[in-house]
């Protein structure tokens, strides 16, 4: 009861000082958010003007009084903070509210526990600093060995032929396209590129653990999402020429898709940003009643911005029906994890805001489908958000505009990129089911090659989108300024029409 | 910013004194006002209320005629710490009108989300002097999203409402106007009303507007400013300025709360004769030049004034813009009268701002020149 009054007598001291009629009402209100804080944020006064036991303190302890106490003398010996802290100063205007009934659910029932907001907390007699780590790390959810066998016991979402046929194909169209693509802005035809290389299963499972009407919202590795969707190579090859095809009207670098009709929002640079969008998305689907939920994707970089905080308490206190995926590759470009947090990794930080995670073997199909699917099902039902965290590796270099052998081993690139490869160990295990023979590996890599050679080729010959589309969409409607920008514009053109690139129609 | 927080409460219990001094009684009802655009079936009555209410009406209209809109942010649920907000949970539920977590960031990112599901996301941050955590979100994100997706996807429905300006006691963080920064980029739609019957219209216009708006309210004038408001549904266009005085000497031109220093400017410039056309630009971005340029080009002189500092504000922006259009129209320099170029003081507040006589001297001044 007295911890209570703490808070009660914080509130009445600062209506002593004589408030304005604003800050009055506020308090007339008795806004259990603003004593929260308040109580947070300043020294606590003394509540009683006389104090029983103070929660605060060992049931052994004799009541606290002001001045020297053996409680006082107790605590100093033992290298506490400042006993007034706790004990403090009388307040007259504390001591006026003994009899209020207090609120914020706040009550010591007794000298070894206290009803604190979120529930009971007990005291202990032993002065025990919660541990920077556990003993052992996070364990690892895995359904596929290393040779692609079932580990004996695992538990895992059943996928029927069909579907683990058209996962190991998409698997395998997104590395063509990776490859083809990198090979393409090598060559000077398209001005960027970035690849998902090793993050194919992360990529591919995860889509195929989802329903259409789920909203993702991706960070910009994970293009297997969107391929899983439906969005077709041409589409890809659209975008990444910035043509008139392209939904992006040619304003983004490549790589930066998006697709309303396959609710898959528009890539944008900046690292995290998408995170408190995916909540909003979440809540509105949940407001709406929806079957569906929002997930987005982001790495291990991603993890350090002020967002992922921001995305993480917002989902728990919102209970938003929203999966954050984190891809830890090891790599934010050139800095590795050791040097962008001392947790153990991602999954554990779920814990700290109320919030169910689970860590998975991001190079394991079958793993990423069967935690994706059970997180969807516990989002949606429970209406929470779920924190996946896939470990896995940054097989290709961040961007074309990197080069990953300056700051890491080759040879742990190329441990990564053979002996850890998802494609290959989810083949050994679709092949061993009967479900995939070589001749038809053969057929869709060549067929896949085939068109996408094709679909480059059709996307560089289109024409570019026309300078009129410079000025839409900056707004719903054209406004009077952008009008007559875009009239100086067209006027400079046709005096210096060599300054300007001739596959943009005027 | 916690501990700056919780000053608030602090700087609120030390109302200054100098208001008085200043003479910001109260923005008088009356003429002077634009003919609203009424809706269909609306009532005809008005009342005379102060900003806060205005601005309570409007949040109650939004949510009582889209049930898609929602009103979120820091302590918003018990009706906000100037009680914009109030009454609003009770009627609408917790669903749509809740508290989150203190965290601007979160509340910007959010209210995006929100919106490009197709929802009207009325976001609060709780003052202007905090927006600066989701200034990423709103530049990079909400400015951006329909441009950068070619319309695919946009959060046009998102409006972010907040106090700004001096208070009397605010010091460096209860009392900034970072309008400014808003007005640079492209996407957004920045609105700043002068009175509670404006405040009311323009922020329904600016909730319903498909484009994402940041939207200052004038906290010195929430209980300051008095004004017959209608009680009905109405809006105000956005991107149009109102000519509020005639006059034939020099146009005077400035938002939000500032418009009321400028309007004794006027009346006391009017005593020595001088006729000062005023003009409420009310949208910051896209900005209503050619109005503007109609009264410069009649008075053939121009003085802007904002309480934001002089270097890089708005005001900058309309001199250059108007001297362009208008240089063989003028007839003395675009004047500025404007906050100085430090922090917002609290000590010093009565130093820092652009005050009547400030002005009523840059008005004798370029009218002399």
């Amino acid at each position: 009861m007295p911890a209570c009054h703490h808070w009660r007598g914080l509130e009445l001291g600062r209506a002593e000082h004589g408030v304005s009629d604003m800050a009055a009402l506020w308090l007339s209100r008795a806004s259990t958010q603003l004593a929260r804080r308040a109580a947070r944020r300043l020294p606590a006064g003394r509540g009683s003007g006389e104090p029983t036991t103070s929660p605060w303190f060992l049931g052994a302890v004799p009541p606290p009084a002001l001045g020297s106490t053996a409680a006082v003398e107790t605590s100093r010996r033992r290298g506490f903070c400042s006993v007034r802290r706790f004990a403090g100063e009388s307040s007259a205007a504390a001591a006026t509210v003994v009899d209020e009934e207090p609120e914020n659910g706040f009550v010591a029932s007794d000298q070894q526990a206290v009803h604190f907001p979120g529930g009971k907390v007990s005291f202990v007699a032993e002065m025990n600093f919660l541990p920077d780590s556990m003993k052992e790390r996070i364990n690892c959810y895995r359904v596929l060995d290393d040779d692609g066998r079932t580990i004996s016991g695992s538990r895992f979402q059943e996928v029927s032929k069909e579907l683990a046929v058209k996962m190991y194909s998409e698997m395998v169209t997104l590395q063509i396209m990776d490859t083809i693509f990198y090979e393409a802005q090598r060559q000077g035809r398209i001005s960027f590129y970035l690849t998902s290389n090793g993050e194919e299963a992360i990529n591919i499972a995860s889509a195929a653990a989802l329903s259409m009407d789920d909203i993702v919202l991706p960070q910009y590795r994970e293009p297997g999402v969107l391929l899983w969707r439906g969005f077709t190579l041409q589409e890809f090859a659209n975008q990444c020429f910035g043509n008139k095809l392209d939904y992006g009207k040619g304003r983004q670098m490549p790589i930066h898709y998006g697709s309303n009709r396959l609710n898959y929002f528009t890539v944008s640079s900046p690292i995290a940003t998408q995170l408190p969008h995916a909540v909003g998305a979440a809540y509105s689907l949940k407001m709406d009643k929806k079957d569906a939920c929002a997930i987005t994707y982001f790495g291990d970089g991603g993890t350090s911005e002020g967002d992922f905080h921001a995305a993480l308490n917002f989902a728990a206190v919102m209970e938003a029906p929203v999966i954050f995926f984190c891809r830890n590759n090891g790599w934010a470009i050139s800095t590795p994890t050791t040097e962008q947090f001392r947790s153990d990794g991602v999954v554990i930080r779920g814990q700290a805001y109320g919030i169910r995670g689970i860590r998975v073997d991001g190079n394991d199909a079958l793993a990423v489908y069967s935690a994706v699917h059970a997180a969807r099902e516990m989002a949606i039902t429970e209406g929470r958000p779920i924190l996946v965290e896939a470990l896995t590796y940054r097989v290709g270099h961040h961007s074309t505009s990197d080069d990953s052998t300056k700051y890491r081993p080759v040879d742990e690139i190329e441990h990564w990129r053979t002996a850890r490869d998802p494609i290959s160990r989810y083949r050994k295990w679709v092949q061993g089911n009967d479900w995939w023979s070589d001749a038809e590996e053969s057929e869709l890599r060549s067929r896949v090659r085939k068109e996408l050679l094709q679909a480059i080729q059709v996307a560089e010959r289109m024409p570019k989108p026309p300078v009129a589309d410079l000025f839409t969409d900056v707004y719903d409607k054209i406004p009077s300024n952008l009008c007559e920008q875009e009239q100086l514009l067209r006027d400079t053109i046709m005096k210096h029409p060599a300054d300007y690139p001739t596959d943009v129609p005027v | 910013m916690a501990a700056a927080k919780a000053l608030r409460e602090v700087a609120r219990t030390r109302r200054g004194s100098w208001a008085a001094v200043v003479g910001r009684r109260c923005l008088s009802s009356g003429s002077g006002g634009p003919a609203a655009e009424r809706k269909e079936g609306g009532g005809g009555g008005a009342k005379a209320v102060n900003l806060f209410t205005a601005v309570n009406q409007a949040l109650h209209i939004a949510l009582d005629t889209d049930p898609r809109a929602f009103v979120f942010g820091e302590d918003v649920g018990f009706g906000g710490v100037f009680r914009c907000t109030t009454g609003l949970a009770d009627r609408f539920g917790k669903n749509r009108v809740f508290n989150t977590p203190l965290c601007e960031q979160g509340i910007a990112g959010f209210a995006i989300g929100l919106a490009a599901m197709g929802n009207r996301a009325i976001a609060e941050i709780q003052f202007a002097d905090y927006i600066f955590p989701a200034f990423d979100q709103i530049v990079n994100e909400a400015a951006k999203f329909r441009y950068r997706s070619g319309n695919e996807f946009n959060c046009g429905g998102l409006t972010i409402r907040t106090p700004y300006g001096a208070v009397g006691h605010g010091g460096h963080y209860h009392s900034q106007s970072p309008e400014a920064f808003f007005c640079h980029v492209p996407g957004l739609k920045v609105v700043i009303p002068r009175s509670p019957r404006e405040a009311k219209g323009l922020l329904l216009a600016s909730i319903r507007d498909p484009n994402p708006v940041v939207f200052f309210e004038p906290k010195w004038l929430y209980r300051l400013a008095v004004e017959e408001v209608p009680e009905e549904d109405y809006m105000l266009p956005l991107s149009e300025a109102e000519v509020i005085r005639k006059g034939s000497d020099i146009t005077l031109i400035g938002w939000g709360a500032q418009l009321a220093v400028l309007k004794e400017a006027c009346e006391d410039a009017a005593k020595d004769g001088v006729s000062c056309e005023l003009i409420d630009l009310k949208t910051l971005i896209p900005w209503d030049k050619e109005t503007v340029e109609a009264s410069v080009k009649k008075t053939g002189k121009l003085l802007v004034s904002h309480e934001a500092p002089i270097t890089g504000g708005f005001g900058a922006e309309i001199a250059a813009s108007i001297t362009e259009r208008c240089f063989q129209r003028l007839e003395a320099p675009v004047a500025r009268v404007c906050g100085l170029d430090t922090p917002f003081p609290l000590v010093y507040e009565p130093f820092y701002m652009p005050t009547k006589n400030k002005v009523l001297d840059a008005i004798k001044s370029t009218v002399n020149y």
